[in-house]
């Protein structure tokens, strides 16, 4: 029963939309229903990385040290959004910090179960890492605008 | 819509007209953004501008700028303008004090279609100091509510301190049912909203692009990914507006400085229906 309800519950995921009911079926054995209250810390920043979090509702700010400036919040996600993708890349550690900013809800991925999976089927590996790559796309598009810092001065009206 | 039915630009006859106006009150929204709130005294009766205008505002002997109009159009006898401080004629603005008397000349451009967002959807993405042209849109919806089905406001600042409107933006949101969606480029541990580029944050709506009509204004490389971003999610070009922003110096087409291709954001804009406009805005050389 439990099972079938994480089913319904990945399948409205925006991350999995259109995923083959066969390949679902894989990621449902590796899946566990989460939750972290206002504060708690997800991810360690230097950690193994052996997960990652597909939010259904909820905020999440991602952090770093700078010695001198103390913690920089970089970036946030939020429903519908992907949390964490170091495990799926060698060496499968986390670069950030993340904690919940807002009461979390998420699907919990365990990410060395994935990875075994995706070695056994390339065809649901691919799939995974064709999600992904466009998450990421995204995440770096977004992170370029970000850096280029548009609000300090118009354009057209330095005057 | 097209443009020709869009809210029809100043006569230049009268943008040619300095009137001397009195400052009544300066507000510091952020750390190097203002909002002047002026007395039009004697042209207070028959001044009227749509939103989405502007104005070119005198500081004498500096010289003008022109600035959006960024209070409610219903009001009269009082205009407000919210300034970003970048160069010579802003910084001098920044300076001037409550009863100090400045030009003015306007209203000038496009404004907003703010009639062919009546019965739908609205979207209003806006970056910056861009928020500013698009607040007297949100009064006058908010004055008819009820014309119009969900409006969602998409804002993205530099960080929370450069946030403009903090308190009407929450009243929108609290007691008029608009949903605000706030992000800021940077953050520190304080903030607890969302941080990241302000097309991230149409993650987090969903929107009935049959049904929605789009007002966008910052930044023209923000504009741009917004674009993008609502045509991903399906809306159609034509349901889409943006204002555009040039360094405008007689603000009646015949300077050219604000020349955009064969447009001129003065006259012709500086709101544009996307299809009039998209051939223009990969062109580096405009």
């Amino acid at each position: 029963m439990q099972t079938e309800n994480l089913t319904d519950i990945l399948r409205q995921h925006p991350f999995l939309a259109g995923l083959s009911e066969d390949h679902m079926q894989v990621l449902v054995g590796c899946a566990s229903n989460v939750r972290f209250a206002e504060g708690a810390p997800l991810i360690h920043e230097g950690e193994i990385a052996n997960k990652f979090y597909l939010v259904r509702a909820g905020r999440i700010a991602l952090e770093t040290d700078v010695n001198a400036r103390g913690k920089i919040r970089i970036q946030t996600v939020g429903p519908g959004d992907v949390l964490g993708w170091s495990w799926l890349i060698s060496p499968f550690r986390w670069h950030f910090n993340a904690l919940a900013v807002a009461d979390v809800r998420a699907v919990a991925l365990d990410g060395e179960c994935l990875r075994k999976k995706c070695e056994d089927d390339h065809d649901f590996g691919y799939e995974m890492l064709s999600r992904f790559s466009r998450v990421m796309e995204r995440r770096l598009e977004a992170t370029r605008v970000q850096l280029l810092d548009l609000y300090t001065t118009s354009p057209g009206a330095r005057v | 819509m097209t443009h020709e039915t869009m809210n029809a630009p100043a006569a230049p006859r009268e943008g040619v007209r300095l009137h001397p106006v009195t400052v009544k009150k300066v507000i510091w929204e952020t750390d190097d953004t203002f909002t002047l709130q002026i007395d039009l005294g004697a042209l207070g009766n028959t001044f009227n501008f749509l939103p989405g205008q502007f104005n070119m505002l005198y500081v004498f002997g500096l010289g003008e700028a022109a600035i959006s109009i960024s209070s409610d159009a219903s009001q009269t006898g009082t205009l407000a303008h919210t300034i970003h401080r970048v160069g010579t004629v802003t910084s001098g603005l920044a300076q001037v004090k409550r009863g100090d008397v400045i030009g003015l000349r306007g209203p000038f451009g496009a404004g907003w279609p703010i009639t062919a967002a009546r019965g739908k959807d609205v979207c209003i993405v806006a970056g910056g100091i861009g928020l500013a042209p698009l607040r007297p849109v949100m009064y006058a919806m908010l004055r008819e509510r009820t014309a119009f089905e969900r409006i969602i406001l998409l804002y993205g600042a530099r960080s929370p301190l450069d946030i403009l409107y903090r308190v009407e933006l929450e009243e929108w949101a609290k007691e008029h049912n608009v949903e605000v969606l706030v992000t800021v480029d940077r953050g520190d541990s304080s903030w607890k909203g969302y941080i990241g580029v302000v097309t991230t944050l149409f993650s987090y709506i969903k929107l009935d692009a049959r049904a929605t009509v789009g007002y966008v204004c910052g930044p023209e490389t923000m504009m741009k990914y917004t674009i993008d971003e609502m045509g991903r999610r399906g809306l159609a070009e034509d349901q889409i507006y943006l204002s555009m922003e040039r360094n405008m110096k007689c603000a009646v087409g015949f300077c050219g400085h604000c020349q955009y291709g064969p447009e001129f954001i003065c006259k012709d804009g500086p709101v544009f229906a996307l299809p009039r406009i998209r051939h223009l805005l990969d062109r580096k050389e405009l």
